[in-house]
Formats: structure tokens, sequence, C-alpha cells
């Protein structure tokens, strides 16, 4: 807990921001919602026969995972991409089920005698909506949108997936570092903001209740203009973030996470051009949307995740052809694939630093002879892929003192070194291998498929501006092994500030 | 001419069962007539067909000289005053509010209506200064009653349509209220029409006494002469 407190507080410039955003995200689209959801709550509830309909079509929305339906709407024009804007739309979506089923409810459950005295007494339908339904609707309604707004701080934190920032961003760097002290600082006040908003808006529903009198309709309606206030607040706050000319974009890793904020800064420095960072994309396919829609410039891609994950390609070995046929693939569809920044972050077969100086270990083929006095122990992805652990076996002839053990890749580190195995199958690029003195056997027989990291950006925005061109060319080759591992270390142990990280590394 | 008028009526429900069949009945201005039937012969759709809530499949109701169907329904329905059985007071106004809900329709000034509702809280011999604020659910079934005739009155209309306006009120308060109900029309004059299962309530208010049967007026008289009908279908309703 100190450590949450600890970490918020040295973040809390930062943290205000995201607050603010998950503020603005779940305000701006619940108010969306009722705008949208009651008229057609009031709809439904007067036509009974298109009621069903209406409803069963807002709850096929609902039960659309978070995801999935950000996936439908990035390609979708106006509305969708990545940002704000589209987590906005999905939001408004799941925000209606509840707030059309409280308002169709409401109406529908008012008593008939008393709707017929109102019609009996000359109301105009507009008259009877505004004196007699609405306010006796409005408890249920009054529900359903606390219900949607609740729901909403939650899923908002989803949003952070398609670069909507809010309180999700935590969760999902601390996913990646696997810190769950980052995790807490996105989840907990997550929490308590939903805590806060049930209480408010029930107590908000208890002034509403009908026994109105003028002056708690009076604070209610302050209460009112102060959320709005809030969200407006949020909004300028949120919005303040620059808005800049090339958006750079990456996936949710630290890793990504660290050649974004480079990637950035390279051409705030080199260009003068204001940037704006779209950082922690849900994965390789909202990336790859994102930037075919334009919704960010460049991000850094991986040539054997280009090859399978984005062009369905089959994979080659041979490093230099398995760049030429991503950067063709990517001129085909309007992108330029920019030179490779230098390492490769593919599966790294490691083993003690002090195994591989006393036997005088380099590759994977002098490991082969005294494998099978060795235990192994590797991730379920790896030992189940077909290019990982049983091809491996075969390419190398390797085997090992019983079978291999499989445990979580990120604690496999430490079990090597701790002496539980005596092999793994880790990150190239993992910022560990260097501190726990482990050491990557060469792949001299070229198994692994070469995961040479490389800018892509779209061609137009080089066009448009050269001198980012120039500033990633001029990036190529200058990242070792060594010294994205480094920077990964910072990040993820040392918990390091990774604007500050980049900014060290780009003025050696 | 007669303030209300059912001329040769015949009306349908949806699901093809005939309610009314040329039901004819002329009802004089400052009277109060009664219909009486079981439940189920048509007495509510008769009420509804004065205000327009449904329209009649044949015939003409006319209110004023004029057909409801030349009417405008929401003009219509303001000249008439409307009590139900189950009183239909808005649950989230209070008793004041309830009984100026027309005059403000109206777009009588917020004084007005204050002023009008006083003099019909007066009228109906509930307390100003302890009753007009009061919730619905704060009265008994008699006082709710009464503001639901207070509610009707509001607006001064020439004819008052009452939907068993009594029936769900114990004894006692009913013949209390029935008393009272006569003193005011003895004050206001309206042209009145009660639908009831009721025959004794039909002899206590009415001048005139229609007996509905089958969707049929069997039988249009004063109390006088409805006592001494040999009619079996009148004779019957007596009994109940």
């Amino acid at each position: 807990m100190t450590g949450l407190f600890r970490f918020l507080l040295s973040h809390r410039v930062e943290f205000a921001g995201l607050l603010a955003q998950h503020v603005l995200l779940v305000g701006a689209s619940t108010l969306v919602a009722v705008a949208i959801g009651v008229p057609l709550g009031i709809f439904a509830a007067r036509r009974p026969r298109l009621s069903a309909p209406i409803v069963g079509l807002a709850n096929i929305v609902q039960t659309i995972p978070s995801l999935a339906m950000f996936g439908f709407l990035l390609p979708v024009p106006l509305i969708g991409g990545v940002g704000a804007r589209a987590a906005i739309v999905v939001l408004i979506l799941y925000g209606l089920l509840p707030i059309v089923r409280t308002t169709i409810t409401g109406i529908t459950g008012i008593d008939a005698a008393i709707r017929e005295a109102g019609v009996a007494m000359g109301m105009t339908s507009s008259e009877l909506l505004r004196l007699v339904e609405l306010p006796l609707a409005m408890p249920s309604i009054a529900a359903g949108i606390r219900v949607a707004a609740v729901v909403g701080v939650g899923s908002a934190t989803i949003a952070a997936a398609i670069g909507a920032g809010g309180l999700g961003e935590y969760i999902y760097r601390g996913l990646s570092m696997v810190d769950s002290t980052v995790i807490l600082a996105g989840a907990v006040p997550a929490a308590l903001l939903a805590l806060a908003v049930d209480t408010g808006l029930l107590w908000v529903e208890r002034q509403m209740s009908t026994r109105r009198r003028s002056a708690s309709r009076r604070t209610v309606l302050a209460a009112g203009a102060a959320a709005i206030a809030v969200i407006l607040v949020s909004g300028a706050t949120a919005a303040g973030r620059s808005r800049g000319a090339i958006i750079v974009g990456s996936k949710n890793f630290t890793e990504q996470v660290i050649l974004g904020e480079l990637v950035a800064q390279a051409i705030e420095r080199q260009t003068g051009l204001p940037v704006q960072r779209r950082l922690n994309l849900g994965g390789t396919l909202i990336c790859d949307r994102a930037l075919t829609t334009g919704d960010i410039d460049v991000y850094v891609e991986y040539t054997g995740t280009a090859l399978t994950a984005v062009f369905h390609r089959p994979i080659t070995t041979t490093p230099s052809a398995a760049y030429d046929e991503v950067r063709e693939q990517y001129a085909r569809t309007g992108r330029t694939l920019l030179p490779a920044l230098g390492f490769d972050n593919t599966f790294a077969i490691l083993v003690r630093g002090r195994d591989a100086r006393s036997l005088g270990l380099k590759t994977i083929d002098d490991a082969a002879p005294v494998a099978p006095r060795w235990r192994a122990g590797f991730g379920y992805e790896f030992l189940e892929r077909p290019d990982g652990y049983p091809g491996l076996a075969n390419a190398y002839g390797l085997r090992f003192l019983g079978e291999p053990h499989v445990m979580d890749l990120t604690l496999s580190y430490r079990a090597l070194s701790s002496g539980q195995v005596d092999l793994i199958a880790g990150d190239a690029t993992a910022g560990l291998i260097p501190a726990l003195d482990l050491v990557q056997l060469d792949d001299n027989r070229h198994y692994f498929p070469p995961y040479a990291a490389a800018p892509v950006a779209r061609a137009q925005t080089l066009l448009r501006y050269p001198k980012v061109r120039e500033t990633l060319e001029h990036l190529g080759g200058k990242i070792t092994v060594a010294d994205m591992r480094r920077m990964n270390y910072a990040a993820d142990v040392e918990h390091k500030d990774v604007t500050r990280i980049v900014a060290d590394f780009l003025t050696q | 001419m007669p303030a209300l008028e059912f001329r040769d009526v015949s009306f349908t429900r949806a699901g093809g069962m005939t309610v009314l069949s040329h039901f004819t009945l002329a009802v004089d201005a400052g009277e109060i007539v009664a219909l009486v039937g079981r439940s189920g012969a048509g007495k509510s759709t008769v009420l509804k067909l004065v205000n327009r809530l449904l329209e009649p499949d044949a015939g003409d109701v006319v209110v004023e000289g004029r057909s409801t169907r030349d009417w405008q329904p929401i003009r219509l329905r303001r000249r008439l005053g409307y009590v139900l059985q189950d009183v239909g007071l808005f649950p989230h106004m209070t008793v004041a509010t309830n009984i100026g809900v027309v005059p403000r329709l109206e777009g009588w000034t917020p004084d007005r209506t204050a002023a009008r509702v006083d003099e019909l809280l007066d009228l109906i011999g509930l307390d100003r200064g302890s009753f007009a604020t009061r919730w619905p659910d704060e009265l008994s079934g008699g006082q709710r009653q009464r503001v639901g005739v207070a509610r009707a009155l509001a607006v001064d209309p020439p004819i008052l349509l009452m939907d068993e306006p009594f029936g769900a009120l114990d004894p006692i308060t009913r013949v209390e209220l029935r008393g009272e109900f006569r003193r005011i029309q003895e004050r206001l004059k309206k042209t009145v029409v009660i639908v009831t299962h009721d025959m004794r309530e039909a002899f206590a208010l009415a001048t005139r006494i229609g007996v509905l049967d089958a969707g049929e007026l069997v039988a249009f008289d004063t109390p006088q002469a409805m006592s001494v009908s040999a009619d079996p279908r009148v004779r019957r309703l007596f009994d109940s």
C-alpha cells in the first residue's frame, strides 16, 4: 500500500491527467447516452411492438466484449479509429442498454389510471410526458443512468487499449511491466471513482425522488452544474495535452513504450515538430489499423511479427530476406519500413553466465552435448508453438533431463538464475539478462525467425515531412541488443521514468 | 338545447364485442344523470365517448351542440371535468399542485391558480393550511376523492363526468360524500353524468336515471318513476 502511495505521489501530475481523462470519457459518454437513450426509451415505451427489438439490440451490443468492440470500430470512418473519440463511442453504446431499459420500465410501469387522468384532463402528449410520465419514471431512469455511469467507469479502463488514456493506462502499463503497484495505481482509483460516482448519483436520485421540494431541486441543479463543470475542466485538461503534427504509436509492453517514446523524442529533437504520443495501444492489429487509417503516423514493428501477424506470410528465416519482403508489403499499402534499429527481439536460449564461461558455451550447438544433464524451463507458448520447443529440439537434436518445466515467462529468468532450471527460452531484449548474469546462446543454425525492430511510417507523412524521414533513417542501427536490454531493465526492474531513460539514451 | 346528447351511438370494441348499440340519450344543462348497469354493461365507455378517449363507430356524441368529432380533443377535454373511481391523483404532486394542473395547462398566472386552489379547498371542506402541501398518499380515501372532485372543477367546466366516483369508499364516508356533493351541486349547477353499478347511489344523487343493459338503454326516467318500474332488467339492479 505504501508503494502505491509513493507511486501516485511521484506521478501525481500524470495521475491527475489520467484521472481527468477518465472522468471526461465517462462523463461525456454518459451524457450522450442519456441524450440518446432516454428519448429512445420513451419512443419504445409508446410503441410496445418496437420496444422488444430495441432492447434486444441494446442487449446484443452489451454482450460484445469491449476489446472486440474497439476492433470493430477501428476501420469505421468518423467514429472509429483510435483515441478518445472512438472510446467515447464505445462507452456510449454500452451505456445505452441500462438507460433505454429503465426508461421503458419507468414509463410503462406508471399506473394506467394516472395516465388516463392526465389524458382526460386535456394534456397533450408532450404535456403528459413532461408533467406526468417523466417525473414518475425519473427514479427508474436515474437508477439506469447510475448503472450506466458506474459500468462506464469500469469499461473506460479498457479504453487505454486504443490510446484514449484514462486510468486504464496504469493497468496496461502495470500488466506489461508485471508490476502490481502500477496496476493498482490504475485499478484502485478506478474502483474508488466508481464508488464515488455510485454514491453521488444515488444522492442525486434521492433528492430527485417523488418528494421534491424546490430547495432540494436547487441543490441538485447546483450539483449537476458542478458535475458538468468538472467534466468540462477534465476535457480542457485532457485536450490540453499537445495535439501534434506527428503521432507516434506503440504496442502495450515496456519495450514498445520505450521505442515509441524514443521515436517521439528523436523527432522532437531533430525536427522541432510537435509530436503526439499514442503509446500503449492494444496490440499489433490495433497499431496496424491505426497506421492504415492515419490515427498514428509511425510505430516500431518487428519483421517476424509483420510477416506473420500483419501480412500472413510464411516465416522467412534469413533476416535480410524477411526485412525486404516486409518492406515491400508495406510499400504496397502506402507505408514505409525504415532501416532496422539494430537489435532483434527474437527468442533467446539462455543459460547462466557461470555455466557458459566454465563450459565455454557460445552457441546452441555447443550446449547440445551437455543438455541431457540439464533441466529446461519454458513458457507455455514456447512449448506449444511449432516454431518453439518442438522445432528447436529437432533442429539442434536437443534432449533434456526429464520433460521441460512449464513456467511463467517472467518467472523463468529468476528460476534459471537461482538454479531451479539450467536453460530457458526468453526474450532476447529482456532487461533481466544482464542483471542476472545470463548468457544468450547464438542461434547458429538460424532456427528462430528474425524479429528485427524497425519503425514503420505512413508514406504520406514522410513525403510531407522529409526531416521526419531523415530522423527515422538516422536511428537505423543505433540501438544494440545491449542498449535495449539496459533500457528495459531500467524501466521494468528499476522503475525509472521512460521519458528519462530515453532522454539519457539519446544524449549519449 | 341539451348540454350533452347521444344520437344513435354504436360502439364496438377492438375484439369485435359490441359495447353500445343505438344508444340515444339527452342530458339537460344542470341536471344529474346517473347511468346504472352491471359491470361490463358499457358504462365507462359512455364517458370515454364524451371526452373522446374513444370515438363512436356510428352516430354522434354531441357536446354543447357540437359533435365530438368536430371538437379539438384537447379543448373538449378541458371543458369536461372528469372524476375517476381510483381518483388518479398524480402521486408526485401535492394536493395544491394536483388541483392546479388544468389551470396551469390553461396558462393561468400562478397567483390566479393559487387563489382558485384555495377557493376549491374551501369548497370541498379541506383546510387550506394543513392540506395544500400534503401528498396524495398522506390522505384518506375520502379526502383523496374530494381532491379528485376539486381537480375536476378547477377551471369551472360546465360538464362533469364521474366514473363510479364513490365506489371505493367505506359506506359511512360514501354517504357523507354524497351529501357534500349534493351541497356543492346546489351551488354550482353543473351538468353531471355519473356512471355507477349502485342503484342506491343513483337514487341519492340523480335527477334522472338511465339503466344500461347489454349495450342498450332500457329505461330512462326520474328516480320516482324508476322505483315503481316493473321491467325485470331494472328490478334486478335494485336487488344487487
